[in-house]
Protein backbone atom coordinates (compact mmCIF):
# COMPACT_ATOMS: atom_id res chain seq x y z
CA UNK A 1 0.00 0.00 0.00
CA UNK A 2 1.88 3.21 -0.93
CA UNK A 3 1.39 6.17 1.07
CA UNK A 4 -0.84 8.95 -0.23
CA UNK A 5 1.91 11.24 -0.85
CA UNK A 6 3.09 8.43 -2.96
CA UNK A 7 0.64 7.80 -5.76
CA UNK A 8 1.28 10.67 -8.51
CA UNK A 9 4.73 8.86 -8.65
CA UNK A 10 3.58 5.39 -8.56
CA UNK A 11 0.72 5.86 -11.10
CA UNK A 12 4.06 7.36 -13.47
CA UNK A 13 6.30 4.97 -12.28
CA UNK A 14 3.54 2.16 -13.82
CA UNK A 15 2.87 4.53 -16.99
CA UNK A 16 6.91 4.35 -17.79
CA UNK A 17 6.50 0.07 -17.12
CA UNK A 18 3.90 0.25 -19.66
CA UNK A 19 5.24 2.44 -22.49
CA UNK A 20 8.03 0.49 -22.21
CA UNK A 21 6.01 -3.16 -22.74
CA UNK A 22 4.71 -1.39 -25.48
CA UNK A 23 8.12 -0.48 -27.06
CA UNK A 24 9.39 -4.42 -26.26
CA UNK A 25 5.89 -5.41 -27.88
CA UNK A 26 5.25 -3.59 -31.17
CA UNK A 27 8.90 -3.24 -31.87
CA UNK A 28 8.73 0.71 -31.57
CA UNK A 29 11.40 3.25 -30.99
CA UNK A 30 9.57 5.28 -27.59
CA UNK A 31 12.66 6.00 -25.69
CA UNK A 32 12.57 9.92 -26.49
CA UNK A 33 9.03 9.47 -24.77
CA UNK A 34 10.41 7.61 -22.22
CA UNK A 35 13.29 9.76 -21.17
CA UNK A 36 11.11 12.56 -21.02
CA UNK A 37 8.85 10.98 -18.54
CA UNK A 38 11.83 9.59 -16.61
CA UNK A 39 12.88 13.04 -16.12
CA UNK A 40 9.48 14.24 -15.43
CA UNK A 41 9.33 11.24 -12.48
CA UNK A 42 12.89 12.36 -11.09
CA UNK A 43 11.73 15.80 -10.84
CA UNK A 44 8.24 15.26 -9.44
CA UNK A 45 10.48 12.72 -7.10
CA UNK A 46 12.68 15.48 -5.93
CA UNK A 47 9.80 17.94 -5.68
CA UNK A 48 7.15 15.57 -2.99
CA UNK A 49 10.61 14.52 -1.16
CA UNK A 50 11.56 18.08 -0.93
CA UNK A 51 8.65 19.60 0.41
CA UNK A 52 7.80 16.62 2.61
CA UNK A 53 5.49 17.64 6.14
CA UNK A 54 6.98 15.92 8.93
CA UNK A 55 4.23 14.21 9.55
CA UNK A 56 4.67 12.33 5.91
CA UNK A 57 7.88 11.49 6.76
CA UNK A 58 6.72 9.76 10.09
CA UNK A 59 5.00 7.62 7.22
CA UNK A 60 7.73 7.58 5.34
CA UNK A 61 9.62 6.24 8.56
CA UNK A 62 6.79 3.70 9.16
CA UNK A 63 6.49 2.68 5.98
CA UNK A 64 6.15 -1.14 4.90
CA UNK A 65 8.92 -2.20 2.79
CA UNK A 66 11.40 0.23 4.93
CA UNK A 67 15.05 -1.81 5.77
CA UNK A 68 14.35 -3.60 9.54
CA UNK A 69 17.43 -4.03 11.82
CA UNK A 70 17.77 -8.07 9.95
CA UNK A 71 17.52 -5.91 6.99
CA UNK A 72 20.19 -3.62 7.28
CA UNK A 73 22.19 -6.80 8.87
CA UNK A 74 22.04 -8.45 6.13
CA UNK A 75 23.40 -6.08 3.39
CA UNK A 76 25.62 -3.93 5.52
CA UNK A 77 27.82 -6.75 7.46
CA UNK A 78 29.78 -9.40 4.99
CA UNK A 79 28.68 -11.83 7.85
CA UNK A 80 27.14 -11.81 11.26
CA UNK A 81 25.87 -14.29 13.96
CA UNK A 82 22.71 -13.89 16.14
CA UNK A 83 22.86 -13.84 20.06
CA UNK A 84 19.82 -14.31 21.53
CA UNK A 85 18.59 -14.09 25.03
CA UNK A 86 18.81 -12.24 28.15
CA UNK A 87 20.07 -15.18 30.32
CA UNK A 88 17.59 -14.29 32.90
CA UNK A 89 14.12 -14.38 31.49
CA UNK A 90 13.58 -14.97 27.97
CA UNK A 91 14.20 -13.68 24.48
CA UNK A 92 13.08 -11.12 23.78
CA UNK A 93 12.33 -10.90 19.35
CA UNK A 94 11.31 -7.15 19.37
CA UNK A 95 15.46 -6.98 19.86
CA UNK A 96 17.95 -8.70 17.84
CA UNK A 97 21.95 -8.54 17.88
CA UNK A 98 24.80 -10.19 17.53
CA UNK A 99 28.52 -10.64 16.47
CA UNK A 100 28.71 -9.77 13.07
CA UNK A 101 31.86 -8.50 10.44
CA UNK A 102 31.76 -4.80 9.11
CA UNK A 103 34.02 -3.45 6.03
CA UNK A 104 36.92 -6.40 7.71
CA UNK A 105 36.03 -5.53 11.52
CA UNK A 106 34.70 -7.28 14.04
CA UNK A 107 31.86 -5.90 15.75
CA UNK A 108 28.84 -6.31 18.45
CA UNK A 109 25.16 -4.91 17.09
CA UNK A 110 22.35 -4.33 18.62
CA UNK A 111 18.99 -2.90 17.35
CA UNK A 112 15.21 -3.27 17.32
CA UNK A 113 13.54 -5.47 15.35
CA UNK A 114 9.92 -4.84 13.56
CA UNK A 115 8.45 -7.22 11.93
CA UNK A 116 8.46 -7.26 7.29
CA UNK A 117 4.53 -8.25 7.59
CA UNK A 118 1.62 -8.41 10.08
CA UNK A 119 2.56 -12.09 11.13
CA UNK A 120 6.12 -11.17 11.84
CA UNK A 121 4.90 -8.16 13.45
CA UNK A 122 2.86 -9.52 15.67
CA UNK A 123 5.45 -11.92 16.63
CA UNK A 124 8.13 -9.18 17.31
CA UNK A 125 5.41 -6.90 19.08
CA UNK A 126 5.74 -4.42 16.72
CA UNK A 127 9.35 -3.83 17.84
CA UNK A 128 8.57 -2.59 20.89
CA UNK A 129 10.83 -4.29 23.74
CA UNK A 130 9.77 -5.67 26.97
CA UNK A 131 12.37 -5.49 29.67
CA UNK A 132 14.16 -8.98 28.53
CA UNK A 133 15.01 -7.48 25.44
CA UNK A 134 16.78 -4.28 27.10
CA UNK A 135 18.78 -6.75 28.94
CA UNK A 136 19.99 -8.68 26.12
CA UNK A 137 21.05 -5.06 24.58
CA UNK A 138 22.87 -4.75 27.92
CA UNK A 139 24.22 -8.58 27.56
CA UNK A 140 25.89 -7.72 24.12
CA UNK A 141 27.28 -4.73 25.45
CA UNK A 142 29.52 -6.14 28.29
CA UNK A 143 30.47 -8.44 25.47
CA UNK A 144 31.30 -6.08 23.12
CA UNK A 145 33.51 -4.32 26.70
CA UNK A 146 35.63 -7.75 26.99
CA UNK A 147 36.43 -8.35 23.50
CA UNK A 148 36.91 -4.99 22.77
CA UNK A 149 34.83 -4.73 19.61
CA UNK A 150 32.72 -1.29 18.53
CA UNK A 151 29.25 -1.23 19.19
CA UNK A 152 26.59 -0.55 17.09
CA UNK A 153 23.13 0.30 17.79
CA UNK A 154 19.89 0.30 15.25
CA UNK A 155 16.75 2.45 16.79
CA UNK A 156 13.45 1.50 15.69
CA UNK A 157 10.76 1.30 17.43
CA UNK A 158 7.36 3.25 18.64
CA UNK A 159 8.51 3.12 22.07
CA UNK A 160 9.11 0.09 24.80
CA UNK A 161 5.81 -1.82 25.21
CA UNK A 162 3.70 -0.11 27.85
CA UNK A 163 2.18 -3.56 29.40
CA UNK A 164 1.43 -5.11 32.37
CA UNK A 165 3.98 -7.72 32.09
CA UNK A 166 6.23 -5.31 31.02
CA UNK A 167 5.87 -2.92 34.15
CA UNK A 168 5.82 -5.43 36.72
CA UNK A 169 9.53 -6.76 35.38
CA UNK A 170 10.66 -3.12 35.63
CA UNK A 171 10.42 -1.85 32.32
CA UNK A 172 11.86 1.79 33.86
CA UNK A 173 14.15 0.57 35.72
CA UNK A 174 15.68 -1.11 32.77
CA UNK A 175 15.59 1.19 30.19
CA UNK A 176 17.37 3.85 33.06
CA UNK A 177 20.07 0.60 33.14
CA UNK A 178 20.34 0.41 30.08
CA UNK A 179 21.00 3.99 29.30
CA UNK A 180 23.79 3.96 32.04
CA UNK A 181 25.14 0.66 30.68
CA UNK A 182 25.80 2.10 27.09
CA UNK A 183 26.84 4.99 28.46
CA UNK A 184 29.59 3.10 30.06
CA UNK A 185 31.14 0.80 27.09
CA UNK A 186 34.75 1.50 26.48
CA UNK A 187 34.20 1.01 23.44
CA UNK A 188 33.68 3.01 20.06
CA UNK A 189 29.50 3.27 20.38
CA UNK A 190 27.46 4.40 17.04
CA UNK A 191 23.75 4.85 17.36
CA UNK A 192 21.57 5.20 14.14
CA UNK A 193 18.43 5.81 14.15
CA UNK A 194 16.58 3.71 10.99
CA UNK A 195 13.13 4.38 11.33
CA UNK A 196 11.22 5.23 14.67
CA UNK A 197 12.74 6.66 17.53
CA UNK A 198 10.35 6.74 20.20
CA UNK A 199 11.47 8.01 23.26
CA UNK A 200 13.14 6.24 26.41
CA UNK A 201 12.47 2.76 24.44
CA UNK A 202 14.81 4.27 21.57
CA UNK A 203 17.31 6.13 24.02
CA UNK A 204 18.25 2.82 25.84
CA UNK A 205 20.17 1.96 23.01
CA UNK A 206 20.67 5.75 21.99
CA UNK A 207 23.87 6.83 24.01
CA UNK A 208 26.47 6.46 21.62
CA UNK A 209 29.58 9.01 20.89
CA UNK A 210 27.64 9.39 17.25
CA UNK A 211 24.12 9.34 16.79
CA UNK A 212 23.39 9.19 13.15
CA UNK A 213 19.96 8.96 11.75
CA UNK A 214 18.26 8.41 8.54
CA UNK A 215 17.47 11.37 6.20
CA UNK A 216 13.35 10.05 6.92
CA UNK A 217 13.32 8.40 10.52
CA UNK A 218 12.16 10.18 13.42
CA UNK A 219 13.28 10.40 17.22
CA UNK A 220 11.09 12.19 20.20
CA UNK A 221 10.19 12.14 23.84
CA UNK A 222 6.29 10.95 22.64
CA UNK A 223 5.10 9.35 19.53
CA UNK A 224 3.09 12.18 17.77
CA UNK A 225 -0.35 10.28 18.22
CA UNK A 226 0.55 9.98 21.65
CA UNK A 227 1.48 13.73 22.30
CA UNK A 228 -1.85 14.59 20.42
CA UNK A 229 -3.88 12.94 22.78
CA UNK A 230 -2.06 14.59 25.79
CA UNK A 231 -1.94 18.09 24.79
CA UNK A 232 -4.87 17.97 21.88
CA UNK A 233 -6.87 15.46 23.57
CA UNK A 234 -7.10 13.97 20.59
CA UNK A 235 -5.05 11.64 18.77
CA UNK A 236 -6.40 12.40 15.04
CA UNK A 237 -4.11 15.99 16.07
CA UNK A 238 -0.85 13.54 15.29
CA UNK A 239 0.33 15.75 12.06
CA UNK A 240 0.10 19.19 14.15
CA UNK A 241 1.91 17.05 17.19
CA UNK A 242 4.62 15.61 14.50
CA UNK A 243 5.10 19.61 13.40
CA UNK A 244 6.00 20.79 16.97
CA UNK A 245 7.57 17.64 18.28
CA UNK A 246 10.61 18.86 15.61
CA UNK A 247 10.93 15.44 15.15
CA UNK A 248 12.88 15.22 12.01
CA UNK A 249 16.13 14.33 10.93
CA UNK A 250 16.86 18.27 9.95
CA UNK A 251 15.69 19.35 12.98
CA UNK A 252 17.03 17.23 15.00
CA UNK A 253 20.52 17.82 13.49
CA UNK A 254 20.05 21.74 14.01
CA UNK A 255 18.91 20.65 18.29
CA UNK A 256 22.07 19.14 18.06
CA UNK A 257 20.82 15.72 18.86
CA UNK A 258 22.26 13.70 16.03
CA UNK A 259 25.43 14.29 14.48
CA UNK A 260 24.52 13.63 10.82
CA UNK A 261 21.85 12.61 8.70
CA UNK A 262 21.84 9.68 6.00
CA UNK A 263 20.91 10.35 3.25
CA UNK A 264 18.22 8.31 1.64
CA UNK A 265 17.79 7.18 -1.75
CA UNK A 266 14.74 9.12 -4.10
CA UNK A 267 11.47 8.01 -3.38
CA UNK A 268 12.98 6.97 0.23
CA UNK A 269 15.01 4.13 1.93
CA UNK A 270 11.81 1.78 1.60
CA UNK A 271 11.18 1.74 -1.92
CA UNK A 272 15.55 1.11 -2.48
CA UNK A 273 16.62 -0.53 0.72
CA UNK A 274 20.30 -0.62 -1.10
CA UNK A 275 20.55 2.73 -1.19
CA UNK A 276 19.86 3.35 1.86
CA UNK A 277 22.41 0.75 3.09
CA UNK A 278 25.07 2.26 0.87
CA UNK A 279 24.83 5.56 2.22
CA UNK A 280 24.53 4.21 5.69
CA UNK A 281 27.58 2.35 5.09
CA UNK A 282 29.57 5.20 4.08
CA UNK A 283 28.51 7.31 6.89
CA UNK A 284 30.10 4.44 9.63
CA UNK A 285 33.03 3.95 8.02
CA UNK A 286 33.95 7.26 8.22
CA UNK A 287 32.84 7.87 11.91
CA UNK A 288 33.62 4.24 13.48
CA UNK A 289 37.68 5.82 12.03
CA UNK A 290 37.26 8.80 13.89
CA UNK A 291 36.26 6.71 16.93
CA UNK A 292 38.43 3.96 16.86
CA UNK A 293 42.23 5.43 17.88
CA UNK A 294 40.31 6.12 21.18
CA UNK A 295 40.62 4.71 24.68
CA UNK A 296 37.73 4.02 27.24
CA UNK A 297 38.15 7.13 29.05
CA UNK A 298 38.30 9.48 26.06
CA UNK A 299 35.10 7.51 24.69
CA UNK A 300 33.71 7.89 28.18
CA UNK A 301 34.39 11.58 28.10
CA UNK A 302 33.63 11.86 24.55
CA UNK A 303 30.05 10.98 25.29
CA UNK A 304 29.82 12.50 28.17
CA UNK A 305 30.47 15.81 26.72
CA UNK A 306 28.16 15.36 23.88
CA UNK A 307 24.60 14.37 26.20
CA UNK A 308 25.84 17.30 28.94
CA UNK A 309 25.72 19.89 26.69
CA UNK A 310 21.82 18.89 25.21
CA UNK A 311 18.96 21.35 26.41
CA UNK A 312 18.39 24.43 26.51
CA UNK A 313 17.80 27.37 29.09
CA UNK A 314 18.76 30.67 30.18
CA UNK A 315 20.82 31.85 32.99
CA UNK A 316 19.15 33.98 35.14
CA UNK B 1 -14.17 44.48 55.69
CA UNK B 2 -15.85 42.06 57.72
CA UNK B 3 -19.01 41.91 55.06
CA UNK B 4 -16.22 42.26 52.16
CA UNK B 5 -14.76 38.69 53.49
CA UNK B 6 -18.19 37.22 53.77
CA UNK B 7 -18.91 38.02 50.52
CA UNK B 8 -15.60 36.27 49.07
CA UNK B 9 -16.23 33.53 51.17
CA UNK B 10 -19.62 32.72 49.90
CA UNK B 11 -18.50 33.09 46.51
CA UNK B 12 -15.31 30.55 46.45
CA UNK B 13 -18.38 28.59 47.95
CA UNK B 14 -20.65 28.83 45.15
CA UNK B 15 -18.04 28.02 42.95
CA UNK B 16 -18.22 24.60 44.16
CA UNK B 17 -14.83 25.20 46.42
CA UNK B 18 -13.68 24.49 49.97
CA UNK B 19 -13.18 27.41 52.45
CA UNK B 20 -9.90 27.34 51.44
CA UNK B 21 -8.21 28.44 55.04
CA UNK B 22 -9.28 26.45 57.81
CA UNK B 23 -10.34 23.30 56.49
CA UNK B 24 -9.95 20.89 53.70
CA UNK B 25 -10.99 17.61 52.72
CA UNK B 26 -8.70 14.30 52.45
CA UNK B 27 -8.39 13.20 48.39
CA UNK B 28 -8.60 9.79 49.24
CA UNK B 29 -11.15 8.96 52.36
CA UNK B 30 -12.88 12.41 52.25
CA UNK B 31 -12.74 13.21 55.82
CA UNK B 32 -12.71 16.43 56.94
CA UNK B 33 -9.76 18.54 58.20
CA UNK B 34 -8.20 20.71 60.29
CA UNK B 35 -5.67 22.16 57.75
CA UNK B 36 -2.90 23.26 60.26
CA UNK B 37 -3.46 19.30 61.57
CA UNK B 38 -3.11 18.07 58.28
CA UNK B 39 0.41 19.69 57.72
CA UNK B 40 1.44 19.14 61.15
CA UNK B 41 1.37 15.26 60.35
CA UNK B 42 3.04 16.41 57.01
CA UNK B 43 0.12 15.71 54.89
CA UNK B 44 -0.58 12.68 55.69
CA UNK B 45 -4.24 11.41 56.62
CA UNK B 46 -4.92 10.90 60.75
CA UNK B 47 -7.84 8.88 59.27
CA UNK B 48 -6.99 6.63 56.31
CA UNK B 49 -2.64 7.79 55.98
CA UNK B 50 -3.44 9.12 52.67
CA UNK B 51 -0.27 11.05 51.69
CA UNK B 52 -1.38 14.21 49.77
CA UNK B 53 1.01 15.77 48.01
CA UNK B 54 3.29 18.70 50.12
CA UNK B 55 4.61 21.65 48.19
CA UNK B 56 8.61 21.55 48.06
CA UNK B 57 9.61 23.70 50.29
CA UNK B 58 7.86 21.35 53.17
CA UNK B 59 10.05 18.03 51.36
CA UNK B 60 13.04 20.45 52.70
CA UNK B 61 11.78 21.02 56.13
CA UNK B 62 11.04 17.46 56.50
CA UNK B 63 14.29 16.25 55.56
CA UNK B 64 17.03 18.72 56.04
CA UNK B 65 18.24 19.48 59.79
CA UNK B 66 17.37 22.54 60.90
CA UNK B 67 18.96 25.67 59.30
CA UNK B 68 21.47 23.39 57.52
CA UNK B 69 19.52 24.62 54.44
CA UNK B 70 20.80 26.94 50.96
CA UNK B 71 19.12 26.69 47.66
CA UNK B 72 21.11 26.04 44.40
CA UNK B 73 18.30 26.03 42.38
CA UNK B 74 16.74 28.85 40.48
CA UNK B 75 19.90 30.30 38.33
CA UNK B 76 18.28 28.93 35.14
CA UNK B 77 15.11 29.16 33.35
CA UNK B 78 13.24 27.29 30.87
CA UNK B 79 13.05 28.77 26.77
CA UNK B 80 11.27 27.51 24.37
CA UNK B 81 14.13 25.90 21.93
CA UNK B 82 10.81 24.41 19.83
CA UNK B 83 8.62 27.61 19.63
CA UNK B 84 6.04 24.89 20.58
CA UNK B 85 2.45 25.88 20.31
CA UNK B 86 0.11 23.13 21.56
CA UNK B 87 -3.28 24.91 22.63
CA UNK B 88 -1.50 27.34 23.90
CA UNK B 89 2.28 28.71 23.39
CA UNK B 90 4.50 27.02 25.76
CA UNK B 91 5.99 30.16 26.87
CA UNK B 92 2.67 31.25 28.05
CA UNK B 93 2.21 27.90 30.07
CA UNK B 94 5.54 28.38 31.60
CA UNK B 95 4.64 31.53 32.94
CA UNK B 96 1.44 30.83 34.33
CA UNK B 97 3.41 27.78 36.41
CA UNK B 98 6.06 30.46 37.25
CA UNK B 99 3.67 32.69 38.50
CA UNK B 100 2.02 29.54 40.50
CA UNK B 101 4.79 28.19 42.08
CA UNK B 102 7.23 31.52 42.48
CA UNK B 103 9.54 29.27 40.70
CA UNK B 104 11.67 29.09 37.19
CA UNK B 105 10.52 25.48 37.02
CA UNK B 106 9.97 22.07 38.33
CA UNK B 107 12.78 21.40 40.39
CA UNK B 108 13.95 22.81 43.80
CA UNK B 109 17.19 22.19 46.13
CA UNK B 110 20.48 22.81 47.18
CA UNK B 111 23.32 21.95 49.69
CA UNK B 112 21.76 20.82 52.93
CA UNK B 113 22.85 18.11 56.07
CA UNK B 114 20.42 15.35 56.73
CA UNK B 115 20.88 13.53 59.77
CA UNK B 116 24.40 15.66 59.82
CA UNK B 117 24.85 14.21 56.57
CA UNK B 118 26.34 16.54 54.11
CA UNK B 119 24.13 16.43 51.33
CA UNK B 120 22.88 17.68 47.71
CA UNK B 121 19.34 17.94 48.07
CA UNK B 122 16.79 18.12 45.64
CA UNK B 123 12.97 18.15 45.06
CA UNK B 124 10.86 18.22 41.56
CA UNK B 125 7.88 19.94 42.06
CA UNK B 126 4.98 17.82 40.46
CA UNK B 127 2.72 21.30 40.61
CA UNK B 128 4.69 22.75 38.10
CA UNK B 129 3.52 21.33 34.77
CA UNK B 130 2.71 17.79 36.68
CA UNK B 131 7.22 17.69 37.79
CA UNK B 132 7.82 17.51 34.41
CA UNK B 133 11.33 17.32 32.86
CA UNK B 134 12.65 19.64 30.45
CA UNK B 135 16.35 21.19 29.69
CA UNK B 136 16.41 23.09 33.25
CA UNK B 137 15.00 19.86 35.19
CA UNK B 138 17.72 18.00 33.92
CA UNK B 139 20.29 20.64 34.46
CA UNK B 140 19.84 21.27 37.88
CA UNK B 141 20.00 17.13 38.60
CA UNK B 142 22.98 17.04 36.78
CA UNK B 143 24.55 20.06 38.52
CA UNK B 144 22.98 18.88 41.47
CA UNK B 145 25.48 15.62 41.28
CA UNK B 146 28.23 17.05 40.42
CA UNK B 147 28.17 19.31 43.11
CA UNK B 148 27.76 16.34 45.19
CA UNK B 149 30.14 14.88 43.66
CA UNK B 150 32.66 18.04 43.95
CA UNK B 151 31.91 18.85 47.52
CA UNK B 152 31.36 15.20 49.27
CA UNK B 153 28.16 14.89 49.86
CA UNK B 154 25.50 12.93 49.58
CA UNK B 155 22.74 13.07 47.07
CA UNK B 156 19.30 13.14 47.95
CA UNK B 157 16.36 13.33 45.17
CA UNK B 158 12.88 13.31 45.66
CA UNK B 159 10.77 12.70 42.72
CA UNK B 160 7.40 13.65 41.45
CA UNK B 161 7.29 13.49 37.51
CA UNK B 162 4.80 12.62 34.68
CA UNK B 163 8.44 12.45 32.94
CA UNK B 164 9.48 14.10 30.17
CA UNK B 165 8.27 17.55 29.22
CA UNK B 166 6.46 17.15 25.40
CA UNK B 167 6.92 20.94 24.29
CA UNK B 168 10.93 20.76 24.76
CA UNK B 169 10.93 17.36 22.65
CA UNK B 170 13.85 15.60 21.69
CA UNK B 171 15.82 17.52 23.85
CA UNK B 172 13.91 16.58 26.75
CA UNK B 173 14.79 13.00 25.80
CA UNK B 174 18.53 13.77 26.16
CA UNK B 175 18.12 14.70 29.95
CA UNK B 176 17.71 11.07 30.82
CA UNK B 177 21.02 10.44 29.29
CA UNK B 178 22.31 13.60 30.97
CA UNK B 179 21.09 12.98 34.36
CA UNK B 180 22.31 9.56 34.22
CA UNK B 181 26.16 10.01 33.10
CA UNK B 182 26.23 13.33 35.48
CA UNK B 183 25.39 10.34 38.41
CA UNK B 184 29.07 8.57 37.28
CA UNK B 185 30.58 11.54 39.60
CA UNK B 186 28.78 10.67 42.76
CA UNK B 187 29.25 6.85 42.41
CA UNK B 188 33.23 7.06 41.44
CA UNK B 189 34.02 8.91 44.52
CA UNK B 190 31.55 6.24 46.62
CA UNK B 191 29.09 9.05 47.51
CA UNK B 192 25.80 7.73 48.54
CA UNK B 193 22.42 8.13 46.33
CA UNK B 194 19.12 8.11 47.84
CA UNK B 195 15.97 8.44 45.61
CA UNK B 196 12.37 8.96 47.57
CA UNK B 197 9.73 8.18 44.99
CA UNK B 198 6.25 10.11 45.74
CA UNK B 199 3.11 9.53 43.84
CA UNK B 200 3.27 9.89 40.87
CA UNK B 201 6.69 9.12 39.57
CA UNK B 202 6.58 7.96 35.92
CA UNK B 203 8.16 7.70 32.53
CA UNK B 204 11.34 9.70 31.78
CA UNK B 205 12.16 10.63 35.28
CA UNK B 206 11.48 6.67 36.44
CA UNK B 207 13.46 5.22 33.16
CA UNK B 208 16.55 7.77 34.00
CA UNK B 209 18.27 9.19 37.31
CA UNK B 210 15.14 8.22 39.77
CA UNK B 211 15.57 4.48 39.99
CA UNK B 212 19.62 4.44 39.20
CA UNK B 213 19.62 5.05 43.42
CA UNK B 214 21.54 2.82 45.74
CA UNK B 215 18.65 3.08 47.99
CA UNK B 216 15.36 3.87 46.67
CA UNK B 217 12.40 4.42 48.93
CA UNK B 218 8.72 4.99 47.97
CA UNK B 219 5.99 6.46 49.63
CA UNK B 220 3.07 4.30 50.12
CA UNK B 221 0.31 4.37 47.91
CA UNK B 222 2.39 6.32 45.16
CA UNK B 223 2.15 5.38 41.65
CA UNK B 224 5.34 4.54 40.04
CA UNK B 225 5.98 3.57 36.46
CA UNK B 226 7.03 3.69 32.84
CA UNK B 227 3.61 4.23 31.12
CA UNK B 228 0.98 5.35 32.66
CA UNK B 229 -2.51 3.37 33.55
CA UNK B 230 -4.32 4.98 31.29
CA UNK B 231 -2.04 4.57 27.85
CA UNK B 232 -1.30 0.81 29.40
CA UNK B 233 -4.83 0.31 29.58
CA UNK B 234 -5.28 1.46 26.03
CA UNK B 235 -2.90 -0.85 24.62
CA UNK B 236 -4.15 -3.96 26.19
CA UNK B 237 -8.31 -2.55 26.23
CA UNK B 238 -8.15 -4.65 29.42
CA UNK B 239 -8.45 -3.08 33.30
CA UNK B 240 -5.56 -3.23 35.21
CA UNK B 241 -4.61 -5.10 38.26
CA UNK B 242 -5.91 -3.61 42.12
CA UNK B 243 -3.28 -2.31 42.99
CA UNK B 244 -0.76 -1.91 39.90
CA UNK B 245 1.63 0.28 39.67
CA UNK B 246 1.86 1.52 43.35
CA UNK B 247 4.16 1.00 45.68
CA UNK B 248 3.87 -2.02 47.47
CA UNK B 249 3.27 -3.66 44.16
CA UNK B 250 6.30 -2.89 43.25
CA UNK B 251 7.91 -3.75 46.65
CA UNK B 252 6.88 -6.84 46.06
CA UNK B 253 8.25 -7.05 42.16
CA UNK B 254 11.72 -6.28 43.52
CA UNK B 255 11.89 -2.19 42.26
CA UNK B 256 12.22 -0.72 45.43
CA UNK B 257 13.48 -0.92 49.04
CA UNK B 258 11.41 0.27 51.19
CA UNK B 259 7.97 2.03 51.57
CA UNK B 260 8.17 4.33 54.24
CA UNK B 261 5.60 6.55 55.92
CA UNK B 262 6.23 10.17 55.52
CA UNK B 263 5.96 10.96 58.84
CA UNK B 264 8.99 8.08 59.41
CA UNK B 265 11.16 8.82 56.50
CA UNK B 266 13.45 11.22 57.80
CA UNK B 267 15.11 8.87 60.83
CA UNK B 268 15.15 5.86 57.54
CA UNK B 269 16.90 7.93 55.53
CA UNK B 270 19.25 8.96 58.20
CA UNK B 271 19.95 5.73 58.83
CA UNK B 272 20.73 4.43 55.18
CA UNK B 273 22.45 7.99 54.99
CA UNK B 274 24.57 7.44 57.55
CA UNK B 275 25.33 3.64 56.34
CA UNK B 276 26.34 4.64 53.35
CA UNK B 277 28.65 8.17 53.53
CA UNK B 278 31.87 7.43 53.53
CA UNK B 279 33.23 10.96 55.37
CA UNK B 280 32.35 12.38 58.75
CA UNK B 281 29.09 12.99 60.09
CA UNK B 282 28.49 15.74 62.36
CA UNK B 283 26.37 14.81 65.60
CA UNK B 284 23.24 16.08 64.74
Amino acid sequence: MPLEFERPLIELEEKIRALEATAREQNLDLSEEIGLLKAKLARLEREIFEGLTPWQRVQLARAPGRPTTLDVAERLFEEFFELRGDRAFADDPAIVGGLARFEGRRVVFVGHQKGRNTKENIARNFGMPHPEGYRKAMRLMDLADREGLPFLAFIDTPGAYPGISAEERGQAWVIARSIQRMSRLKVPAVAVILGEGGSGGALAIGVGNRVLIMENAWYSVISPESCAAILWRDAKEAEKAAAALKLTAKDLLELGVVDRVVPEPGGGAHRNPEGAVRALREALVEVLGELEGLDAEALWWDRYRKFRALGAFAET
Amino acid sequence: MAIERLFRRRRTRGEGREVPELWIRCENCGAQLYKKDLEQNLGVCPHCGYHHRIPVEDWVKILADEGSFEATTGKIRPVDPLGFVDTEPYPERLARYQQKTGRPDAIYGGRAKIGGVPSVLLVMDYAFAGGSMGSVVGEEIARGAELAAEEDRALVIVTASGGARMQEGALSLMQMAKTTMALEFVFQKRLPYVSILTDPTTGGVTASFATLADVIFAEPGALIGFAGPRVIKQTIRQDLPEGFQRSEFLLKHGMLDAVVDRRKLKPELVRVLSLLYPGEVDAA
